[in-house]
């Protein structure tokens, strides 16, 4: 095992993008992320990388779409206003099946916001990352160490399905210290892309990296075989943990900061003769619904936490289709849900059960 | 047989969808010769922007990557930063260059990012019908000025080149026209350098054609060039603006 090292998570998630291969790093300032982009000015120089500070967020994940079309690793980071400007180019380079990192370190929102945490984009992350119809991958860490563990399987994932991912964070877990130990092995094999812009050198056809297709006959066929894959990817790549679930009569659903909150209300509850429990999804899209699945014959009722009004909690009740009461709780606004706060939601549940 | 005149190999064969009369065609085959005589499509890539010529993807030979609406020059940063062996041009008109993507082209210039910017000024925007552009004349009539553009309240229009000149990244900020044959001998001339610049690693090089619409500015291709040089001319001045290596090519 690597040694263990005190890092900042959003140090954390840049140092881990360097150990996965990514040379070229495109930003634009936005707090809570502010140290990932430091981090990579510093680093990227001595890694023989590109560190570019974009003149917007805009800009930015263009210049990432330029990079990923040329067939590197490539990445950006932002907080939620910023990830709003970059829904442009999501939106482009998953219509040019391009593979590239994107990380949301969330505040508050809608406008300028606040720039405390939350976790308000988990519509904007999962169900428009831009116009048309695409899905992205989608990450929710909720420790430091997994942070650096995703970053890594977001960008195998995403060369592998040939389309953008995200890192959903947020303000807590960017600015939160934990001990993390660094992947050992930085050089490993990065896939051929084939498909790149990288000059034919007189060795084949041009490629065109294109989202551009007039012929509706063709834009259709195009999206269904994408949608195809999409199937594949729900089949084979939803991540989520299940903690007490087996016995559980209330299952709280909670990913990323909201869940470490949860998991102490779970074992409050617990300690107060409630049998709860919890379902953390790792990723957002594609959705863990087997994880749902597999509580459904023994759970009473769900209980959805979050850092917003509510918007995973829909993804909660399609899983659960009417079969069971779906519940939600949740502060917003840069405000963090206490564990005592959703015990007592815990309370009124079991009570009325 | 001599061959004395043949088609560009950094040209495909698929047959042009422009207008008549229109001079994307001879700035592409411009751009493709250049490609040519340098000996370098194998390691250039283009990007496409928004416009008419967004389908040029399909008539250069080197690789090619379709930008979003104003960004080419920040998705050929991109491709650049990434391979900087490679040979990088965008291929611009004038509402995507000086309008949506002023930003872009201003802070990739100021930065003297080492790509080769072809820039069609045709003063109106040719795809979505021929409404106004930011380089449309004063008066000019056009779907969206259909009194005539009037500076009180749409603005001037934008000079690219003068603009461009006073950054210190810029290394070539020359304008050109292809009405003729010695003007556009010239426009190729202007071409190979800002591609030599590249090459040699002297930062952003543009080169401004002054173009034409004959079908949205509802001229015949003769009037049309007539209209370009009484009407376009008179306001954006041939000429090289800026130029950090003014003896020649690259070595």
């Amino acid at each position: 095992m690597p040694e263990k090292v005190l890092m900042k998570g959003n140090e954390a998630l840049a140092e881990a993008a360097i150990q996965a291969g990514c040379r070229h790093f495109f930003g634009y300032p936005i707090t809570p992320q502010t140290e990932l982009a430091a981090y990579m000015s510093k680093r990227m120089p001595k890694v023989g990388g590109t560190y570019l500070q974009a003149e917007s967020e805009v800009a930015a994940v263009n210049m990432v779409l330029g990079a990923a079309a040329a067939g590197v690793r490539a990445m950006t980071s932002s907080s939620s206003p910023g990830i709003s400007l970059k829904t442009e180019g999501i939106s482009y380079m998953a219509g040019s099946d391009l593979p590239a990192l994107i990380i949301n370190v969330q505040r508050g929102g809608p406008g300028l916001g606040g720039i405390q945490p939350s976790q308000a984009d988990y519509w904007q992350a999962t169900r428009a990352t831009g116009h048309g119809d695409f899905q992205i991958l989608v990450f929710a860490p909720s420790t430091v160490q997994e942070m650096v563990n995703l970053v890594s399987d977001a960008f195998d994932l995403a060369d592998q399905y040939r389309m953008p991912a995200m890192i959903l964070a947020d303000g807590m877990l960017g600015q939160m210290m934990e001990p993390v130990a660094l992947p050992e092995n930085s050089g490993k094999t990065l896939p051929e892309k084939p498909w790149s812009a990288s000059g034919h050198h007189g060795e084949r056809k041009h490629n065109v990296v294109n989202s551009l297709y007039l012929t509706p006959q063709a834009l259709e066929s195009l999206i269904r075989d994408r949608f195809h894959r999409y199937e594949v990817i729900r089949e084979k790549e939803q991540r989520a943990e299940e903690y007490l679930t087996e016995d559980a009569d209330v299952v709280l659903v909670a990913y990323g900061a909201s869940s470490r909150v949860a998991r102490s209300a779970v074992e409050a509850a617990r300690e107060n003769g409630i049998k709860a429990g919890l379902i953390r999804p790792i990723t957002l899209w594609p959705y863990p619904v087997d994880a749902i699945e597999r509580a459904i014959p023994t759970v009473k009722a769900f209980l959805s936490v979050e850092m917003s009004m509510g918007q995973m909690v829909d993804d909660v009740k399609l899983a659960v289709n009417g079969r069971r009461p779906v519940y939600f709780y949740g502060r917003t606004g840069g405000m963090i849900p206490t564990p005592n706060e959703v015990l007592e939601e815990i309370r009124k549940i079991a009570g009325g059960m | 047989m001599a061959v004395v005149f043949q088609r560009p190999h950094a040209l495909t064969d698929a047959p042009f969808h422009y207008c008549p009369g229109c001079t994307h065609g001879i700035v592409h085959r411009l751009v493709a010769e250049v490609i040519d005589e340098l000996g370098i499509e194998g390691k250039t890539v283009g990007v496409a922007s928004v416009g008419c010529s967004v389908m040029s993807y399909d008539y250069f030979n080197c690789d090619m990557v379709q930008a979003p609406h104003g960004r080419a020059p920040a998705v050929a940063t991109g491709l650049k930063r990434a391979r900087p062996e490679n040979v990088v041009f965008t291929y611009q008109g004038d509402g995507d260059l000086a309008a949506i993507g002023t930003a872009e082209t201003v802070h990739a210039a100021t930065r003297g990012e080492n790509i080769t910017v072809i820039f069609i000024n045709n003063a109106i925007y040719g795809m979505t019908g021929g409404q106004m552009a930011p380089t449309s004349l004063p008066g000019q009539v056009t779907q969206t000025t259909p009194y005539g553009r009037d500076v009180k309240t749409a603005g001037y229009p934008i000079r690219v080149c003068e603009m461009l000149s006073t950054l210190d990244g810029v290394a070539l900020a020359q304008r050109v026209t292809v009405d003729c044959v010695k003007n556009v001998n010239i426009a190729k001339k202007a071409i190979r350098k800002a591609f030599e610049n590249q090459i040699a690693g002297r930062g952003y090089s543009i080169v401004e054609v002054v173009s034409t619409c004959p079908t949205n500015w509802g001229l015949t291709p003769k009037e049309a060039l007539e209209w370009l040089r009484n009407n376009m001319l008179p306001y954006y001045p041939l000429g090289v603006y800026k130029d950090v290596a003014p003896e020649g090519g690259a070595k």
